[in-house]
């Protein structure tokens, strides 16, 4: 039943959070995560993502008729001290009065392993994320991305069911965090372990996720792998939130969509009035004399490994295309532009 | 250039300088040569450890403030920490109500001594109700444990509350999913995350009951305590020489335990970073 056949399967029924104050974080949320997979749970900040990460670790209860599973084992009422979970913080949270072994042994202590034991461990820990040459130095001696790897560390080393992530990278610089993502993408399945990834950061989810979850207003809106959610949104707010998305209003009509710019085939059923989506990258730019479409180039902004065009006169409003040839634009150049029907998108409402 | 600023900076900390030496370092200078030139000359020193009435009061004022000071730490701990993670009905209030004895002078904290467990106080009315004779405490050394409780609790659990706000709540989380249970936490987490703020207040605290007198002088004049031998030396005895010398044991432990403890709490805020 597992993709890689170890780990453990967490699954969500029916959890939701009423906090103290009436607050509502979490709606009904059904979820279930294969053991050894990754998925992240992604959205803006307050969209109850976190509570929801904290109600898998145990630091937060669902309200009465949720339940947790870990496996086949009902976790709900365990505290999080007996779930055996690994947490990494956003702020790290390392022990500021132990040093960089201490913190990664301190579980290991907890859970009463002999000496020799944990010693042994933390030499693998400290191998692992590479980290050996900072064994004895204290918690405020460390950067960022020295610090987040003891934290890894430190809830890897107690060998726990299932790894909880809650935005470990925000707090670093970008080059930082671009290895860093690269490094636990790698580590998360070279352990084969669950783990539950929480961030606001789009292209981190894509790359993380062996599934990611787009998470609004306390509700899981879509569940699937980053190329399901990015070319197949469930609805305009996952359209909206994950890269850029052109929607435009056109008239169908005689098996032709019909835009200001021109007409392109129209494939699927429905007459009059549409509305359609589709990626700047799902647009070629062509001889105003080839294609279908037509318009003006309004702006463009050279990104380096591609060029971003805002072109006017194809739809109703501004389009956002994408290139990657290597030639500069002119402002009030005409282009032409090719859409293939089957990369437009219709959401249901 | 540089000889010119040191003149300047020399010249701007000039009064504060006089004003220290004037105030502070003259009279404690003569203190300490008056204490020395009594009958016993520096001998009067020595007689304080010698003396075994000295010797007592010293050691009991010494015993009461570690007592008073430890009591204050377990209660204002537990209680600042408490107040500042909960938000109930009546927490201001009570806030301001525990902040109150701080603008009490120790007379008036004697006299609340008394009221309490005075010869007609309400602890002796309620015992006595109960069968238990007139419970009577206030004009011991247990009245002034009481009095010194009092008014050094308000102290620490604001420095206490101050600290507590600054945990981050993500440390305890974390030592919780490695399995650490409440204690574990509190052992492990929440003490030496407040230890710099239990030195510095317990530090005050323990100096403020060494030299307290007001509360003393109200409850009893014969409670051996040291404020009170030095006063009764100095006053009625007309022993200036033993009083001052008294005197300087008193401030040298008091500062000593200050400058130590500030010593320590350097470190350990270096270590909570």
């Amino acid at each position: 039943m597992s993709a890689r056949g170890s780990g453990t399967a967490i699954r969500l029924a029916d959890c939701s959070k009423t906090f103290p104050n009436g607050t509502r974080a979490l709606e009904r949320i059904t979820l279930e995560m294969r053991g050894g997979e990754t998925v992240v749970f992604l959205g803006p900040s307050g969209c109850g993502k976190t509570t929801l990460l904290r109600v898998i670790a145990g630091l937060e209860s669902p309200d009465p008729g949720g339940r947790v599973f870990f496996d086949d084992e009902d976790v709900t009422v365990l505290p999080i001290e007996r779930r055996n979970v690994g947490m990494v913080f956003q702020s790290y949270a390392l022990f500021p009065n132990m040093n960089v072994e201490e913190n990664i042994a301190y579980g290991l202590k907890i859970h009463g392993a002999p000496q020799a034991q944990r010693a042994k461990r933390v030499d693998e820990m400290l191998q692992m994320m590479q980290i050996g040459e900072l064994r004895e130095r204290r918690i405020t001696q460390l950067s960022g991305g020295q610090r987040q790897r003891v934290a890894l560390a430190r809830a890897i080393a107690v060998q726990p069911r299932v790894l909880l992530l809650d935005e470990p990278l925000t707090a670093l610089d970008a080059l930082l965090r671009e290895r860093l993502r690269i490094e636990i993408d790698v580590l998360l399945h070279s352990l084969g372990i669950t783990a539950a990834y929480v961030t606001h950061d789009q292209g981190e989810a894509m790359a993380i996720g062996d599934r990611v979850a787009v998470v609004d207003r306390g509700a899981i809106v879509q569940v699937g792998t980053p190329r399901e959610i990015y070319y197949k949104p469930a609805n305009a707010f996952v359209a909206d939130f994950i890269g850029t998305m052109n929607r435009v209003r056109g008239t169908v009509r005689d098996g032709f969509l019909e835009l200001p710019g021109g007409r392109i085939p129209w494939i699927q059923c429905g007459e009059g009035t549409v509305e359609v989506l589709f990626r700047p990258n799902d647009a070629r730019i062509m001889p105003p004399g080839e294609a279908a479409l037509r318009g003006e180039v309004v702006q463009q902004f050279f990104l380096g490994d591609r060029t971003r065009l805002h072109v006017a006169g194809v739809a109703d409003r501004m389009v956002v295309v994408e290139t990657t040839e290597h030639r500069e634009f002119k402002v009030a150049e005409r282009i032409g532009l090719l859409i293939e029907p089957d990369t437009l998108l219709r959401l249901k409402d | 250039m540089r000889a010119r600023e040191n003149r300047n900076l020399l010249l701007m900390v000039a009064p504060a300088i006089a004003v220290g030496a004037a105030f502070f370092l003259l009279p404690l200078a003569r203190l300490a040569v008056v204490g020395a030139s009594g009958p016993l000359g520096p001998q009067a020193y020595l007689k304080v450890v010698t003396n075994a009435q000295y010797f007592d009061a010293l050691l009991s004022t010494i015993v009461l403030s570690v007592a008073v000071t430890a009591t204050t730490l377990v209660i204002a701990g537990i209680a600042g920490v408490f107040l500042e993670r909960n938000r109930f009905l009546g927490r201001e209030a009570l806030l301001s109500m525990l902040t109150l004895p701080l603008a009490f002078p120790g007379v008036v904290v004697g006299f609340m001594v008394i009221m309490l467990a005075g010869r007609t106080g309400i602890a002796g009315e309620l015992s006595s109700l109960l069968g238990a004779g007139r419970l009577v405490f206030a004009y011991s050394m247990a009245g002034l444990f009481m009095g010194y409780l009092y008014f050094s609790i308000p102290r620490v659990i604001l420095t206490i509350m101050a600290a507590a706000e600054k945990l981050d709540p993500a440390l305890e989380e974390a030592a919780r999913s490695l399995g650490a249970g409440p204690w574990r936490v509190v052992r492990d987490v929440i003490l030496p995350a407040l230890s710099p703020a239990l030195i510095a207040s317990g530090a005050i605290c323990f100096a403020t009951s060494m030299g307290a007198f007001g509360t003393a002088f109200t409850l009893a004049t014969d409670i051996k305590v040291l404020p009170i031998v030095i006063y009764t030396e100095f006053t009625l005895l007309a022993n200036i020489a033993l009083a001052a010398a008294l005197s300087m044991v008193l401030g040298i432990i008091t500062w000593a335990t200050l400058a130590s403890s500030r010593a320590l709490a350097g470190t350990t805020a270096a270590a909570a970073g």
